[in-house]
C-alpha cells in the first residue's frame, strides 16, 4: 500500500501540534530518500529507515511520531519519485512547512494528504527563526494557516493559503478517495466556461 | 475540420496555449486546467506505485485496464540485470501489466524512456505529454508541453485519463548569438543554472524564444528542455519551426500531417525575460554537490577525476558522443587510471553507433560500454562509484548520493569538457582542445 497513514483529518479548521526538525534549502527528493533504496522497495515503511540518510545518517533514528519538518527553500526538488512523500508520512511526519516547494513534490504531497504549507517569505519572522526541536503548533482554519513556534506559541509565522485545489483533495482524504468517489476529475467552473465532460483530442 | 486551439480572448504564451489544447477552453496562468494528456509515461521506477494507486481507487479493489491505453507507455528503462532480484520483481509488475492490456512498452536495453518518446514519435508538437519521471520535461524540445508527475497522478490518468494541472507563468528566455565550438547546450543550462539558482523557475514554464533558437539543433533543445527542471521548471517549451520539423520525419518518422504545432502569441504575457547570448557562452562545471554550484571550468583548477560517465538523457546522444570522441582523438586517449563509462540513451542510439564506428573507437580506447537506459545516473543500475571517487558525468544531477554512494563526487558538464577530464585525468578546459569539424 503507499498510503501509509490517513490523511491530514479533513476538517477545515484544526490545530497540527508537532517538534520541529529543521533543514535547509533545495532538500532534494533524493536526499529525502535515495533513488537507489527504492529498488528494493517501494513499501514506505521499509524506507523509513533511510529517511534522508544521505544528508545526515541519523535522521531517521531520531524521528518522532508528529514532528514536523521546517525547511528553506524548494523543498523536494530533483525527481518527481513519490516514495518521497509516503516515507515522510511513514515515519510519522503529517506536516512540511518550508518557504517554498518544488511542484512535483507539492503534487504528490497533496495527492497523499502530506499537508505543505509555504510560509510567507514576505513575513519577516520566517522558518530560519525555528529553532531545531521547538514545539510547534500548525493552526489552519479554511485556507489560513499560521505556525506558533515556542510552548507560549508567541512567535507567529504567517503562512500562504491553502489553494483551493488542495482543500479539495484534502477533505476527500488525498487524490486516491477523490477518483475513487467522482471517477473522475470535476471541472472548475470558470466564466465562460462549458460545464460538462471534458473530451480528449484525438491522437 | 474544427479548430484544435479554443478561441483566446488574449495573447498567450506556449505554455498557455498548449494547455488550453489539452484543456479543451482557454486557459491562462493561475488557471487550475482538468487536462486530457495526449500521451503518458512511467517508468519501472513510478509504474509500481501507480499501480498500487489506482487499484486503491477501485471500490472493488481490483485492477482493472486502464482509460485510453493507447495513450501509455511504460519504459523499462531504471533497472536491468545488476539492479537485482527486488528491483526486476517491481519492474515485472510493469511489464506484466502491460502486457495484460496491450500498452506500449519500452523494454529493458531499448533505452532511456524520454529519448524513446521522442524517437518513436510519442510526442509530436501541440500535444501535452506527462512522465511519472521529472525529466519529462525533455519533450518541450519538440514544441509539446512535457511535464513531470508522480505515481498517483499517474495512476489518475490510468483511471480517466485526466490530470489537474496548475496553468504555468512563464519565463522566457531570449536567446542571441550562436554558441561557440567549445560549448555546447550543456553549457548553456549549467549558465542557466548558474544564474537562475535551482528553484529559479519553480512553478514557471520556460519559453524559449529568440535569434539564437535556430542556432541550436535538436539534441541542443533536447539538452535545455531535459535541464529545465532542474531550476525548478514545470516545462522547458521551444517554438517549432523547420528544425522541428526535419528531427520528427528524420528521426521518428512522423509526418508534418500528424500535428498541428503551436506558437506564442505577440501579445502573450510573461512573468519575465532572461537574454542569454549564446556566443558568450564559457565551458561551465557544475561542482558537488549542487545543479547551481557552478563555475568556469577556467576557474575549475585540476581537480582529479576517476570517473567519466558519458550517457544519461542529457547527454546520451551521438553528438555527445562525436564531441567526446573528437577531444579523445585530439589527447591521445583516456588518462592512465580513468574510467571512461558510455551508456547510450537509447538502442537506436547504440546501433547508429555502431554503424559510424563510434562504438568501435570507445572499445579501442578502453570505454566500458553499459547496455541502454538509465545506467548509473541515480545509482539503480550499472557501475556505482566507490568511496571517495569523483565522477564527471554528462548527466543533470550531482546530489550526494546521487549515483548509489555519498561519499563519492559528482561534477557535471558538457561531452567536451567530460572527455578533456579523461584525457587528462583531471578538471580542465576544453576550450583549446576542441577539434572543428
Amino acid at each position: 500500500m503507499n498510503s501509509p497513514l490517513p490523511a491530514v483529518a479533513s476538517p477545515r479548521s484544526l490545530v497540527i501540534e508537532g517538534r520541529a526538525r529543521r533543514l535547509g534549502d533545495d532538500i532534494n527528493t533524493d536526499y529525502i530518500i535515495a533513488s537507489s533504496r527504492k529498488k528494493h522497495s517501494v513499501d514506505p515503511h521499509v524506507l523509513r529507515q533511510f529517511l534522508l540518510e544521505d544528508l545526515d545518517p541519523d535522521f531517521a533514528g531520531s524521528v518522532r511520531d508528529g514532528d514536523i519538518l521546517v525547511a528553506g527553500h524548494n523543498f523536494g526538488c530533483g525527481s518527481a519519485m513519490e516514495v518521497a512523500v509516503t516515507v515522510v508520512l511513514a515515519a510519522g511526519i503529517r506536516v512540511v512547512v518550508a518557504k517554498s516547494f518544488a511542484r512535483t513534490y507539492w503534487r504528490n504531497a497533496v495527492n497523499n494528504g502530506l499537508l505543505l504549507i509555504t510560509a510567507d517569505t514576505a513575513d519577516t519572522a520566517d522558518t530560519e527563526a525555528v529553532p531545531e526541536g521547538a514545539p510547534l503548533s500548525l493552526r489552519l482554519a479554511g485556507a489560513q494557516a499560521t505556525l506558533h513556534v515556542g510552548a507560549e506559541g508567541a512567535h507567529v509565522i504567517a503562512c500562504e493559503p491553502v489553494p483551493d485545489v488542495v482543500l479539495t483533495i484534502r477533505e476527500a482524504g488525498g487524490l486516491v478517495p477523490y477518483l475513487r468517489q467522482h471517477r473522475q476529475f470535476l471541472k472548475p467552473s470558470r466564466p465562460g466556461s462549458v460545464p460538462g465532460p471534458i473530451t480528449p483530442q484525438p491522437l | 475540420m474544427t479548430s484544435l486551439q479554443p478561441a483566446a480572448t488574449r495573447g498567450q504564451t506556449l505554455a498557455e496555449k498548449l494547455l488550453s489544447r489539452a484543456a479543451g477552453e482557454a486557459v491562462y496562468a493561475d488557471d487550475l486546467a482538468i487536462c486530457v494528456p495526449h500521451g503518458a509515461m512511467g517508468t519501472d521506477g513510478s509504474i509500481p506505485m501507480a499501480l498500487d494507486y489506482f487499484r486503491d481507487m477501485q471500490p472493488e479493489g481490483d485492477l482493472p485496464p486502464p482509460a485510453f491505453p493507447e495513450r501509455l507507455v511504460f519504459a523499462l528503462d531504471h533497472y536491468g540485470a545488476p539492479s537485482g532480484e527486488q528491483a526486476l520483481r517491481l519492474q515485472d509488475r510493469a511489464r506484466s501489466y502491460a502486457q495484460t492490456h496491450g500498452l506500449c512498452v519500452f523494454e529493458v536495453g531499448e533505452g532511456i524512456g524520454h529519448q524513446l518518446m521522442l524517437e518513436r514519435g510519442r510526442v509530436l508538437p501541440g500535444q501535452l505529454v506527462v512522465g511519472a519521471d521529472s525529466h519529462a520535461v525533455s519533450y518541450g524540445a519538440l514544441n509539446a508541453f512535457g511535464s513531470g508527475i508522480g505515481s498517483s497522478d499517474l495512476a489518475g490518468i490510468f483511471q480517466c485519463g485526466q490530470l489537474w494541472l496548475k496553468v504555468p507563468g512563464t519565463l522566457r528566455i531570449w536567446l542571441t548569438g550562436t554558441l561557440p565550438a567549445y560549448a555546447s547546450a550543456k553549457d548553456v543550462a549549467l549558465t542557466m543554472a548558474r544564474r537562475l539558482g535551482v528553484g529559479g523557475a519553480n512553478y514557471l514554464a520556460l519559453e524559449f524564444a529568440g535569434p539564437g533558437v535556430a542556432t541550436l539543433d535538436m539534441d541542443d533543445r533536447i539538452v535545455l528542455a531535459n535541464m529545465s527542471v532542474e531550476m525548478g521548471a514545470k516545462a522547458g517549451l521551444f517554438p517549432f519551426d523547420a528544425c522541428t520539423a526535419d528531427w520528427l520525419s528524420a528521426n521518428a518518422s512522423v509526418d508534418p500531417g500528424r500535428y498541428t504545432p503551436v506558437s506564442a502569441d505577440a501579445d502573450a504575457s510573461y512573468v519575465d525575460t532572461m537574454t542569454f547570448d549564446l556566443s558568450a557562452v564559457a565551458p561551465q562545471v557544475a561542482l558537488p554537490h549542487r545543479v547551481d554550484n557552478v563555475v568556469d571550468l577556467a576557474d575549475a583548477g585540476d581537480t582529479k577525476i576517476d570517473i567519466v560517465y558519458l550517457g544519461t538523457c542529457t547527454g546520451g546522444r551521438v553528438k555527445d558522443y562525436r564531441e567526446a570522441l573528437s577531444v579523445l582523438h585530439a589527447r591521445g586517449g583516456v588518462a592512465p587510471g580513468v574510467r571512461l563509462i558510455v551508456t547510450p540513451a537509447s538502442e537506436p542510439v547504440r546501433a547508429e553507433m555502431e554503424r559510424n564506428g563510434m562504438l568501435a573507437e570507445f572499445v579501442a580506447l578502453g570505454a566500458e560500454l553499459q547496455p541502454p537506459g538509465c545506467g548509473s545516473c541515480c545509482g539503480t543500475c550499472g557501475s556505482i562509484p566507490a568511496d571517495g571517487q569523483r565522477v564527471i558525468s554528462t548527466a543533470n544531477r550531482n546530489f550526494k548520493g546521487r549515483m548509489g554512494n555519498r561519499h563519492a563526487q559528482i561534477f557535471l558538464a558538457s561531452p567536451l569538457a567530460c572527455a578533456t577530464a579523461a584525457a587528462s585525468g583531471h578538471l580542465a578546459d576544453p576550450r583549446d582542445l576542441v577539434v572543428t569539424s
